[in-house]
């Protein structure tokens, strides 16, 4: 574990961005080659929102891998987060671009009214709020509020996953597999709460 | 001598297509001969998708929930012998060939738009016959006031029957005036080629003025009732899909609006394009609706 540790730490945070960049250009690449099959729009839109959950569910592993695992990844958490906000980004650009031909009239009115177009924007603003806020200067200025407000990346996980259920017709496995990762991963994080809490209070009873 | 689809030489060897084409073991499977259809007037003059588009972007759940899965795995369906099993409130009921349904002798090229509910579009070319000239080979009894349909089950054919979410076999159904109405066609093949599995092979009906999953794929079984019946979207989810399922702008799904459609292969900056009442077939259709809300029979 130490010997992994020690590796570990030496990946320096632009690899995270260098790994990144792979299913971008994998996607630029089939885009210009024509080999995104006969629905273009489709696959480019979905390959970039699923690929910003996984760098989502990424960032959520950290601190359960140091709990339990006791592997310390945790500079490299934050180019996590961000590459799964740019990936969000770049995939709500495709829908408005692409998909929805910048048909703003029925995107205004849907984007209020249907659920999973309200999951998914809600995720992305929570995202836009972590994503502004993942700096030291925010860290510093925010002091305990900070960890407070970044624990709003659970919501977020949980509404992308519902935003791409409801869009299906019927329900599939692959996504809600990723729901239950999500939910793992915050039950670890409960767990480690719900110990620690009975910890002080023996402490205090003490 | 009489010979079968499994016969023919399979495409890929005279056409040589570029290997990686998804759905190229599917196309290998797809009989060789050319058919043809006389034209129609209810043919619609915008450019009909590819085949390449037909064949490859396809919701036939039966084998799996992927667009492409159908290409990938509908080549293990076998469509020769096949019939069709006529029944219920008919004079003649009884086993059906589909040469005998639909004679190549009697085909028409129906040139349609497909408007699936999930608000995409396509033009296909389709070769068939009008559903009305069939149900009249069996008889259609006075009692008759709507027809259902179902989906061959064959679970070791088809991988999407082994596992469930829909009760298979797929089942759907129309009011015996949508049945018998000019533009409802039993298709058995699209371009010049005879029905390519993905697409619903041997037969399929075309119901051109509803969402796509009322148009059902491999039927084999046609029951004359009087009374509605089951069809499987309105089973699964009835607040969402109804029994009409008419293309309707107006009426949204729950979860999605139905107001604009994007056009497949249009290009990535085509954007979308306003859906019509009735997927356009207004002035043929809307009658038989009049005085009904369709915001109810959605």
């Amino acid at each position: 574990m130490q010997r992994m540790n020690a590796w570990l730490r030496r990946v320096p945070e632009w690899a995270v961005w260098a790994a990144a960049a792979l299913p971008l250009s994998l996607l630029v690449y089939d885009t210009l080659t024509g080999r995104l099959g006969v629905d273009p729009i489709r696959d480019i839109e979905h390959r970039l929102g699923r690929t910003a959950l996984y760098f989502l569910i990424g960032s959520l592993a950290i601190t359960p891998l140091r709990r339990v695992f006791r592997l310390n990844a945790i500079h490299l958490r934050r180019a996590l987060g961000l590459v799964a906000f740019s990936y969000a980004a770049l995939h709500l650009a495709a829908w408005v671009v692409f998909d929805m031909g910048l048909l703003w009239s029925q995107m205004l009115k849907d984007v209020v009214k249907r659920p999973y177009l309200v999951f998914g924007m809600t995720a992305f603003v929570i995202l836009i709020l972590l994503a502004a806020t993942s700096n030291r200067y925010s860290i510093r200025r925010l002091g305990r509020r900070w960890g407070k407000l970044h624990k709003l990346v659970y919501a977020a996980a949980i509404l992308a996953c519902l935003h791409w259920l409801w869009a299906l017709k019927l329900w599939d496995a692959w996504p809600l597999f990723c729901a239950g990762m999500i939910l793992g991963l915050l039950l670890v994080r409960l767990g480690f709460w719900v110990a620690r809490q009975s910890k002080i209070s023996i402490k205090s009873a003490s | 001598m009489k010979l079968g689809w499994s016969d023919v030489t399979p495409e890929s060897l005279w056409l040589n297509r570029r290997s990686f084409m998804a759905g190229a073991a599917a196309l290998a499977a797809t009989p060789a001969f050319a058919l043809s259809g006389k034209p129609s007037a209810l043919s619609t003059d915008q450019k009909p998708n590819s085949f390449e588009e037909i064949t490859n972007y396809n919701n036939f759940y039966e084998f799996g929930f992927g667009k492409e899965d159908p290409a990938r795995y509908a080549g293990a369906l076998t469509t020769d012998p096949w019939s069709v099993e006529i029944g219920g409130l008919v004079e003649r009921p009884g086993s059906y060939g589909v040469e005998d349904l639909a004679p190549e002798s009697a085909l028409e090229e129906r040139i349609y738009r497909l408007r699936c509910v999930e608000a995409w579009s396509m033009v296909i070319p389709w070769l068939g016959v009008p559903l009305a000239s069939v149900l009249n080979k069996a008889g259609v009894q006075p009692g008759a006031k709507f027809v259902a349909f179902e989906t061959v089950l064959r679970p070791d054919e088809m991988v999407g029957q082994r596992s469930r979410g829909i009760d298979w076999p797929y089942r759907e159904g129309l009011r015996i005036d949508e049945a018998m109405h000019p533009l409802t066609i039993l298709a058995t093949g699209l371009y010049d080629k005879p029905m390519p599995n993905q697409n619903g092979a041997p037969i399929r009906l075309v119901v051109p003025w509803k969402y796509g999953f009322k148009s059902i794929k491999s039927v084999v079984k046609i029951t004359l009732t009087d009374r509605p019946p089951q069809t499987s979207w309105e089973m699964l989810q009835p607040n969402e899909y109804g029994f009409y399922a008419n293309v309707n702008p107006e009426v949204d799904h729950p979860r999605w609006s139905q107001a604009t459609e994007r056009r497949i292969g249009a290009g990535l900056l085509a954007g979308r394009q306003e859906t019509l009442m009735f997927n356009g077939y207004g002035d043929q259709v809307a009658d038989l609706y009049s005085g009904m809300d369709l915001a109810k029979n959605y």
